[in-house]
């Protein structure tokens, strides 16, 4: 699994990676209790607005972390936002991405440079 | 992502057991009723009116005509009357205490304006009547355009935008309609397609540029709470057509660098959008147009003691530069030697007004009761006004900083002071907490948790209308509920409120699962319906 400094994870498989925020980021958010997510078939650029997570008091942007193309999203969030406090690294999955150019994963953090990183917020 | 570090849900259950209060039979408080829906109230055979049955020839709806009951709820008239009161007393109002919401300016309403506006020349006359006929109105709508330009140093304004946001709206929308006269408009070759705002910015700036087509883009703040020149220099370009800029900004604090600011957004080919909101701090004694800003909405609500709400509509008149005055929209108030008149079409002088804001003239009420406050305070009376309201954020920032934390305790705040919860550090109390304590001790909370920028943010503008006497008595239960949370008393804070009409509010639950829709729960109600 890799991570971004925007609090977000990507696990890949293949071409195909699952991307979702982190546990971090879910802590901080608080209560989610919207999530807009991408349309399949979306194309994605790094660094664009991908997703929305609105908690009771707040919406906050999710944005790509690689390009690719949404291949298919977690529908079960629109009905049960509050997987994302619950799982947020399993079951509370945003969307799957096939990947563009899947060496750009490397550039990500892995879990260790990434608990290194949230130790220094 | 935003981490302002806010709960949303209860974390003591609130039930009885942690109840200070023993718990009524009937679920009354003293003499505050448990108020019911009105729907729940009185039945569905009863009316508080004696009306003779119409009778109706003919109907056009042919089969669409309804013929079951349309289920509103019958109540007599002391039913009715007592329902509503009763409802307002649990309200909080300007007129039962102090309110003090940062960015809201909540002084209060002046009796006098309520005469002025009630006199029948100005509240009982029509937008369609002959414009002969309402000459006085025409007048006080010129002169109060005249005093609003005079305060801010601008040369025009459109009085008709109905609320600080829909002054936003208007004043992007001239900002749009001079980039397109310039070849720049969104559909160009070049597009100037961006708006900056700082990251302290009231929701309302990037909810507008987005709503008005613009892209949005943050400009960072420097750790003393102001725009970072720097990175605005780097944000700006060709691409940018404005800048929004509170000023005094969200967190209490003048924008020190706004002529540079100015200066550098003119040199990039953008324009200034300054929001007025905070405009109660330096009325009379800074004049905008001086430093640099194109547009400007003054909330009539705010600054000059209008009702927020409640007594009607809200009023957001926009002053103009030089430069995007000519986009105005319509009406123009124009007068010559047979009086005044209005200039309704895009035409004349008026040729490139980008459109209209409302379908007559504004809010002639708010209109008439705010130039009834500028004309009994006077040029000296409102500069005294932003320098009051100054020195009572001040003094109140003074005197809770010997238990709170201020976010920039460097030098004086301006109009409102602005807290974090930094001394909440190891208490187990959140600003939240804190809040609906207050709420216990007979005083409504400070804005919670805005700015964005300031973790666990606690705003307070007490504005001028505050005696040193009220301003004490706030202080006092402040600094009192602080100690307690220092000293250990989680309890009062968690479970609080205990003595509001209800207890702490699931907000999560109630944004997860909302019920929008009252349904009927007792069987003969329902076998009306």
């Amino acid at each position: 699994m890799r991570f971004t400094k925007d609090h977000e994870w990507i696990e890949l498989d293949g071409d195909v990676a699952t991307v979702g925020i982190t546990a971090y980021a879910a802590e901080q958010l608080g209560d989610v209790v919207f999530v807009e997510l991408p349309g399949v078939g979306k194309a994605l650029k790094t660094g664009e607005g991908m997703a929305v997570v609105e908690s009771v008091k707040a919406a906050s942007d999710v944005y790509a972390p690689l390009d690719g193309e949404v291949t298919a999203i977690n529908d079960a969030l629109s009905g049960n936002p509050e997987t994302v406090n619950q799982a947020p690294e399993t079951d509370g999955w945003f969307a799957k991405v096939k990947v563009a150019d899947t060496a750009a994963l490397d550039a990500l953090m892995d879990r260790d440079a990434y608990e290194a990183f949230l130790a220094t917020l | 992502m935003n981490s302002v570090g806010r709960p949303t849900r209860p974390e003591t259950a609130g039930g009885e057991a942690n109840d200070y209060i023993h718990p009524t039979l009937t679920g009354a408080r003293g003499l505050l009723q448990d108020e019911a829906l009105i729907f729940e109230l009185g039945g569905w055979d009863k009316t508080g009116v004696d009306l003779v049955d119409a009778e109706l020839d003919a109907s056009d709806l042919g089969d669409l005509v309804r013929t079951d009951p349309i289920g509103l709820p019958g109540l007599s008239e002391p039913e009715a009357m007592r329902h509503y009161v009763r409802l307002s007393q649990k309200n909080h109002a300007i007129d039962l205490a102090l309110y003090p919401l940062g960015s809201c300016t909540m002084k209060h309403n002046p009796r006098l304006n309520e005469k002025a506006a009630r006199m029948p020349g100005f509240s009982d006359i029509h937008p369609l009547q002959p414009v002969s006929t309402v000459q006085g109105a025409l007048q006080l709508m010129d002169r109060l355009a005249h005093w609003l330009k005079t305060l801010t140093g601008m040369p025009a304004v459109a009085l008709t935008p109905k609320a600080g946001a829909h002054g936003e709206l208007c004043g992007l929308l001239a900002i749009r309609a001079a980039h397109r006269a310039a070849g720049h408009g969104l559909q160009s070759e070049h597009p100037r397609n961006t708006v900056l705002t700082p990251t302290s910015a009231h929701g309302t700036n990037p909810a507008t540029a987005a709503f008005v087509g613009y892209k949005v883009e943050e400009i960072a703040q420097t750790a003393d709470g102001r725009v970072d020149l720097a990175d605005l220099e780097k944000k700006l370009g060709p691409h940018v057509a404005a800048i929004m800029v509170t000023n005094p900004n969200t967190c209490g604090l003048f924008e020190r660098e706004v002529v540079e600011i100015a200066r550098l957004t003119h040199e990039a080919g953008a324009y200034f959008y300054c929001d007025g909101a905070n405009f109660n701090a330096i009325v009379g004694r800074v004049r905008p147009g001086d430093l640099g800003v194109d547009a400007m909405h003054i909330n009539l609500h705010k600054t000059f003691s209008t009702p927020h709400g409640g007594g009607g509509p809200g009023a957001g008149p926009v002053v103009l530069s030089e430069a995007l005055a000519r986009f105005a929209p319509t009406p123009w108030i124009v007068h010559d030697e047979n009086g005044f008149d209005l200039a309704e079409r895009a035409e004349g002088p008026a040729a490139e007004a980008f459109g209209r804001m409302c379908a007559f003239h504004g809010q002639m009420g708010m209109f008439v009761r705010a130039y009834a406050y500028m004309l009994s305070h006077g040029a000296d009376g409102l500069r005294q006004v932003a320098e009051d309201a100054v020195l009572n954020a001040n003094y109140l920032k003074a005197v809770l900083s010997a238990e709170m934390s201020p976010a920039f305790p460097e030098g004086p705040c301006m109009h409102e002071a602005l807290f974090d919860d930094a001394w909440l550090d190891g208490t187990g109390v959140t600003t939240l907490d804190f809040a609906k304590a207050m709420i216990d001790e007979g005083f409504h909370p400070m804005t919670m948790y805005f700015p964005l920028v300031v973790h666990g943010a606690m705003l307070i503008e007490p504005t001028e209308t505050e005696s040193k006497a009220e301003l004490d008595r706030f202080a006092d239960a402040l600094l009192k509920l602080a100690r307690a949370a220092k000293a250990g008393d989680v309890e009062r804070f968690k479970g609080a409120p205990y003595h509001a009409p209800l207890r702490r509010l699931d907000e999560t639950l109630a944004a997860r699962k909302p019920r929008l829709r009252w349904t009927p729960t007792d069987p003969a109600k329902i076998a009306a319906e």
